[in-house]
């Protein structure tokens, strides 16, 4: 499964698609891979996953199929 | 209401103005963000915004229809421009007309506060000297 990064969220990984595994069932356990894979992660002041274009709460499941994007606090304007 | 909803390279104030204009509308309200050259005493070279254009949208299609949901607004135009901005270049532009001006002005707060607070857009200062920040 592929996982959209934008902002300083795509610098720490380093890129803007990663894989993740198949593992990986829910936003709880995509946050909790993000912090292992990337540390640095677990310093922005927020971190929202968004599933399908829609922001997403942590019990919410995520599979093939899904568009999975990691949100790190927006600053437009 | 009637809506114009973009996320580009450039945009304008005109476009905007344009848009909104209607004769049955006697109050028009423009918010106008600009990319200003110092943040917290740091002198500003450029900035630049990225977005996931697909959800950004969506979030500001949401934005709109909390809008119309709120206020008998007319037209409600919401752009953003994205990529390499320099001081003075305009970022954002949400225009909202109505047959009044009070609720104008309430409707254009609101849509520039949660469009800041929402719509994923990000924005990458570089400093005079140097220094990137997030």
């Amino acid at each position: 499964m592929g996982l959209l990064l934008f902002g300083v969220a795509k610098d720490i990984a380093g890129a803007a698609l990663v894989g993740i595994p198949e593992t990986v069932t829910n936003v709880a356990e995509l946050k909790q891979w993000l912090y292992d894979r990337y540390p640095a992660m677990q310093q922005l002041s927020s971190l929202m996953v968004a599933v399908n274009r829609e922001y997403a709460g942590d019990t919410q499941a995520i599979g093939a199929g899904d568009e999975v994007a990691v949100i790190p606090p927006v600053s437009g304007g | 209401m009637e809506t114009l909803i973009a996320i580009r390279d450039t945009i304008t104030v005109q476009e905007a103005l344009d848009f909104i204009q209607s004769p049955e509308c006697g109050g028009e309200v423009i918010f106008t963000g600009t990319v200003r050259n110092d943040t917290r005493g740091r002198g500003v070279t450029k900035l630049f915004y990225e977005c996931y254009e697909a959800m950004a949208l969506s979030e500001m299609q949401k934005i709109a229809d909390q809008v119309q949901a709120r206020w008998d607004i007319k037209k409600l135009a919401m752009l953003h421009a994205i990529g390499d901005k320099y001081p003075g270049d305009i970022a954002v532009v949400i225009a909202v007309a109505s047959a009044h001006r009070g609720i104008a002005f309430d409707a254009c707060e609101f849509t520039i506060d949660t469009l800041k607070e929402t719509v994923p857009i990000w924005k990458k200062e570089f400093f005079t000297d140097g220094g990137i920040g997030q």
